[in-house]
């Protein structure tokens, strides 16, 4: 049973990833426009460059 | 977001104690909105951003395809009228938004404080439920404590940042002295977590971490729901006033007009209202010459002239010639504004209607709460053992809790409201949709409403063929809402026109011209030089031989209104028609669309107490109107409708808006809140039926957390995909 003292902080963790992913989209506004985003990658405009 | 800089210019440590205040300093830029209502893919957000982009003074411009909208930063003397001419040369449709009155969309704070605690519940409660299964699965001993400590540390943090809003709510409630939802579930997570660490310190076998952590999770997704639903009604019925831009044009010393808002116009104030404008304040004609449509007040469609000396009210049209006004009383002093104390006296007369929910949780709240102290005691007098009363009384709570009962009406009221948005109707109130169900009476106004409130012109045909080839001519002239419904129809007629010379517009009258040396003239009767006593809506145009002829209009229907009144006929509803308009046009509407109960020329608060009538007879109203005359009625029915193309104030009183010119989703609105209605109902039982199995085995003590969790989740799943079926 030692192999739980590993498992259970891994899962934590990579549960904790995912929550922190999760705040830091929505603190950065990336759920404000969902449809224009999902179509603004089929934009060729700026792929060879960034947007200035 | 902004962030304060704090800039720190000294140096040496002699000069930090210089005040380093932030400076009021002039905008460096503006922001401006626009909304764009045919953008649909990704090109168009391409077009529009590179267009804009391009324009000198833009510094950055965004299209939010969602919303519709592009929001740009620009130099701070670039206004959103500039840039109008842009995105329709790009050939998309363009309007001006108040960044104002758009201020509560845009951070929309309570949504993304509930959406963070949802997901700190959601990851909680699947890291104990899974360590919950393994308890379930048969993990003793040591281990079993191991699992639950390690439960206790996730869930107390998690459920003390999740559960606020129910804290707060059931605090609020309590200092009242009254009981709410938010009470029970409150005493549910306190006792489930105190006896669960209770139990766990001893080594017992039974916690309920994971249930007061689902249970936490699945009524933050109920709030959020019913959250997200508002907001979204909101930001629409924001856009909708952010679309009238309030502006006027007052003219200076020297005669010159300055654009300034209307909130800054005082009495005295010379105006200048441009043909299509809209009075922004009470005033007196000074000079100037016009007719004004006073439909949106009064509902009546006949013009009524305009000259010096007039007196005019806010919100009324200006519809041929430019006209200058003295103000008499401007803000809230207008006539329109003093409205609003007639709509504030109406809703007061409003009985309150108590929601679903409220009555469910009047019903349940106290009654779970006598339960679980039943159990208690029951347990407590029977065993003299204060751990197992407590932990079955955690257990009733935590079977009984209203997990599905929160799910229950924000799930249906979200299908519906997504399907009603589809139709094209915006459902503003939470609980609009179960008072429409209720209706039984619908109460119509007639200009603007069933009509469009633009005329078509009805004797094209009874006009001889040069007749027709003249009135083109002159009606080509003048910009007057007469005036192109004549020239659209002797287009659409196949009409082409006479050749006149010296075609010009006299305001207020209509037009002349010069026809083979004759004068001829269309316009109004007395300018022509006929008495007019017909109550239609008529020009008349002199064709130069003294024989003056009508040229008669009705008020097009607006579509639908035929198939709505048919459809609420055929549902059983009783259907009536309000109107502040002149008898014969009323009458002649209510028999084309055949309707019996009508009743014309009516005051505002006429209409207002033949509602309050209807419903002291037990009736329940539904009011369809879009003028400012239609208000108090609007707030005083049982539940409201109104257009979007309807004052802010008539919007504003109503419950729903109909987003389309159409009319007909109103039939299919009272359909859908019926059935709305029945599914809440049924979604009650269902979760009374989980209750009425799982209660009994909590009160013998046969409930386990694992028939709790299960009871709880299906319960939940079952109400979710039940309001779902509307869609």
């Amino acid at each position: 049973m030692t192999v739980l003292s590993y498992l259970i902080p891994i899962s934590l963790v990579l549960g904790a990833a995912g929550l922190i992913g999760f705040i830091y989209t929505v603190r950065t506004n990336q759920y404000e426009d969902p449809e224009g985003d999902a179509r603004r990658i089929l934009s060729d405009e700026w792929d060879d460059h960034p947007k200035p | 977001m902004t962030v304060a800089l704090h800039h720190q210019t000294a140096v040496c440590p002699g000069c930090v104690a210089a005040p380093s205040e932030a400076v009021e300093v002039a905008p460096t830029q503006a922001r401006l909105a626009i909304s764009l209502p045919t953008i649909h893919c990704q090109a168009c957000i391409s077009a529009v951003e590179r267009g804009l982009n391009a324009v000198p003074g833009v510094r950055d411009a965004r299209v939010n395809l969602t919303l519709k909208r592009a929001l740009i930063e620009a130099d701070p003397e670039m206004r959103a009228v500039d840039l109008i001419p842009v995105c329709e040369g790009l050939g998309y449709e363009a309007h001006e938004l108040d960044l104002a009155a758009l201020s509560a969309t845009e951070t929309d704070r309570a949504g993304r404080d509930l959406l963070l605690r949802l997901a700190v519940a959601g990851f909680a409660s699947m890291n104990v439920m899974l360590l919950s299964v393994s308890v379930w699965s048969g993990a003793s001993d040591a281990t079993r404590d191991l699992f639950h400590w390690i439960s206790a540390a996730i869930t107390f943090p998690a459920v003390i940042y999740a559960g606020q809003p129910f804290y707060r709510n059931a605090w609020a409630a309590l200092r009242a002295r009254r009981l709410n939802m938010d009470v029970p579930i409150v005493l549910a997570l306190v006792l489930a977590l105190v006896t669960s660490l209770w139990e766990t310190s001893l080594s017992g076998e039974h916690a309920y971490f994971d249930a007061a952590l689902t249970l936490t999770f699945f009524l933050l997704a109920g709030r959020y729901l019913d959250h997200r639903t508002r907001a979204a009604a909101r930001s629409a019925a924001e856009e909708l006033a952010a679309l009238e831009v309030p502006r006027a044009w007052r003219l200076d010393g020297q005669g010159q007009e300055v654009e300034v808002s209307v909130a800054a116009l005082a009495v005295g104030d010379l105006i200048r209202v441009r043909p299509g404008g809209r009075m922004p304040v009470d005033g007196e004609i000074v000079a100037g010459r016009s007719e004004l449509d006073r439909s949106l007040l009064t509902g009546e469609t006949l013009p009524v002239l305009a000259e010096p000396g007039t007196r005019v009210s806010a919100g009324e049209v200006n519809l041929t010639g430019p006209l200058t006004l003295r103000a008499t009383a401007v803000g809230q002093e207008t006539s329109l504004h003093r409205m609003a104390d007639l709509v504030a006296i109406a809703e007061s007369g409003r009985s309150r209607y108590t929601s679903l929910a409220d009555s469910a949780a009047k019903l349940y709240a106290p009654g779970v709460h006598i339960l679980s102290a039943l159990a208690f005691l029951g347990w407590y007098l029977y065993t003299f053992d204060l751990r197992t009363a407590l932990n079955i009384a955690a257990a009733v709570l935590i079977i009984t809790c209203p997990c599905a009962l929160g799910l229950a009406v924000p799930a249906v009221t979200t299908a519906a409201s997504g399907r009603l948005f589809r139709a094209g109707l915006l459902v503003k109130h939470a609980t609009a949709l179960e008072r429409l169900a209720e209706v039984d009476t619908v109460v119509f106004d007639k200009t603007g409403t069933l009509t469009e409130g633009t005329p078509a012109v009805v004797n094209l045909s009874e006009l001889s063929a040069d007749q027709q080839a003249l009135a083109l001519a002159l009606a080509e002239g003048s910009a007057h809402p007469l005036a192109k419904a004549l020239t659209r129809a002797a287009r659409a007629a196949g009409v082409t026109p006479a050749e006149v010379s010296d075609l010009r517009e006299v305001p207020g009258y209509g037009t002349e011209a010069v026809l083979q040396g004759r004068r001829v003239r269309l316009g109004r009767g007395a300018w022509v030089g006929v008495a007019t006593s017909v109550t239609q809506t008529a020009t008349w145009l002199d064709p130069g031989d003294g024989a003056p002829v009508a040229v008669r209009f009705t008020d097009a229907l607006r579509p639908g209104a035929q198939a709505v009144v048919d459809a609420l006929r055929a549902a059983g509803k009783e259907v009536i028609l309000i109107s502040g308009d002149a008898t014969a046009a009323v009458e002649d509407l209510a028999t084309r669309l055949g309707i019996r109960n009508w009743v014309a020329e009516a005051l505002p608060d006429h209409k207002a107490a033949r509602v309050a009538a209807l419903t002291q007879k037990g009736h329940k109203v539904l009011m369809v109107g879009d003028g400012l005359n239609d208000t108090a009625a609007l707030a005083g029915a049982h539940v409201s409708i109104s257009p979007a193309s309807a004052l802010d104030a008539a919007r504003v009183a109503s419950d729903i808006v109909l987003l389309g010119r159409d009319l007909s989703p109103i039939a299919e609105a009272c359909h859908v809140a019926e059935r709305a209605t029945k599914r809440i109902r049924e979604n009650f039982q269902i979760a009374t039926l989980y209750n009425l199995i799982a209660v009994p085995l909590a009160i013998v003590g046969l409930c386990s957390p694992l028939i709790a969790a299960l009871a709880m989740s299906t319960s939940s799943i079952t109400v979710s995909l039940n309001a779902l079926r509307l869609r």
